[in-house]
């Protein structure tokens, strides 16, 4: 079922917060944050610490599902770019490499022009390091995917996690 | 499609509830967002209609504890059941790991259950995903309503193959953390078998 797992390592992890970290400062924006299709948070930057970020992400990958749908059905393959304008934030949303989503929030410190500018070439360097680690996962699945945490869990640690 | 995080060494699988409109799909996650410790819940998000009607998705994040030092959350996610979404719930079904067919017991949801079921073997085989091979449990709720079928014949009707199941009453809480522990224990076990 897990065909397609998206595993990170820490050194992942590191690369994705440097490019978002500097697409902070590059883009003047409030926050950002790299969310999965599948709902998931990847990681965030930024000053919006402290939102509730799973509730975010798990929105935000429905709503790039839903005009992807939407997409198919005018004849176009996906809508990558999305903008939202509120009274004060705004959300800039892109899909990177078909997988990852990078949310851009911005106010008025920042510009529509100078968002969509710098999240072309962050979201270039996301994909690049994306790439990097879905080649390491289908390397990974051909090989048996040996490394991942739950080869060696037993019945008794599942047990474990529902005895509290 | 479960995601692995060796940096914050977090493991997260997603677990859809199917099943046809009106069955108790939100009700199972109501519940359970109402009997979980607030330290091990997320925000319940309800995308429904002005009638409770689900629109597009209820999600529920959970933490359920530490698994060799890793921290395993579960997003329980519903679909919506009401035949014209079908598009709708084709999106939700994008990355499970483990599906909960919640089925109405009473006598004439029948037909709309084997509709459901049916539905949801299509859109998961549009995927390429096979539900006899996807963790998979059913849920018979509504078991307290006196029009609710014979349990005997409800099984040879939804569930043929012998698949995990339970009996609910999903309104006050019967069967609904079986369910729940039961999908997620069929979800780690499928993980641990993949990673073989």
């Amino acid at each position: 079922m897990n065909d397609t797992q998206l595993v990170m390592y820490d050194e992942d992890y590191r690369k994705i917060l440097g490019v978002i970290q500097k697409l902070v400062k590059d883009a003047n924006a409030k926050g950002i944050f790299v969310v999965d299709r599948n709902g998931q948070l990847i990681g965030e930057a930024g000053e919006m610490r402290g939102i509730d970020t799973t509730s975010l992400a798990s929105l935000t990958a429905g709503c790039i599902a839903a005009t992807g749908g939407l997409a198919k059905i005018v004849g176009e393959e996906e809508f990558p770019i999305h903008f939202h304008q509120g009274q004060r934030d705004n959300l800039h949303i892109t899909l990177v490499a078909h997988r990852i989503i990078l949310v851009v929030i911005f106010d008025e410190r920042s510009s529509l022009g100078l968002v969509r500018l710098r999240v072309k070439k962050a979201g270039a360097e996301l994909a690049k390091v994306f790439e990097q680690i879905q080649k390491r996962s289908e390397q990974a699945s051909a090989g048996g995917g040996g490394d991942a945490p739950f080869s060696e869990i037993t019945d008794e640690d599942i047990d474990n996690l529902f005895s509290m | 499609m479960s995601f692995i995080n060796y940096s914050s060494r977090e493991i997260n699988c997603k677990i859809v509830y199917y099943g046809p409109g009106l069955c108790g799909k939100t009700t199972n996650l109501q519940f359970i967002y109402n009997k979980t410790n607030p330290d091990l819940k997320g925000k319940m998000i309800s995308l429904a209609t002005e009638t409770e009607r689900t629109l597009f998705f209820d999600f529920l994040p959970l933490a359920l504890g530490q698994i060799r030092g890793f921290k395993t959350r579960f997003h329980l996610y519903t679909v919506p059941g009401q035949v014209f979404y079908d598009a709708s719930r084709k999106l939700i079904l994008k990355g499970v790991d483990g599906v909960v067919f919640v089925a109405d017991s009473q006598i004439e949801r029948m037909e709309a259950n084997l509709e459901s079921l049916d539905n949801l073997k299509l859109n998961l085989a549009e995927q390429g995903y096979e539900l006899e091979k996807t963790p998979y449990i059913i849920q018979y709720n509504k078991r307290d309503l006196p029009n609710a079928a014979p349990l005997d014949e409800i099984r040879k009707l939804l569930n043929p193959n012998g698949m995990p199941d339970f009996e609910a009453c999903a309104t006050v809480g019967t069967g609904v953390f079986e369910t729940l522990k039961a999908v997620a224990r069929a979800v780690l076990s499928d993980l641990k078998q993949m990673s073989k």
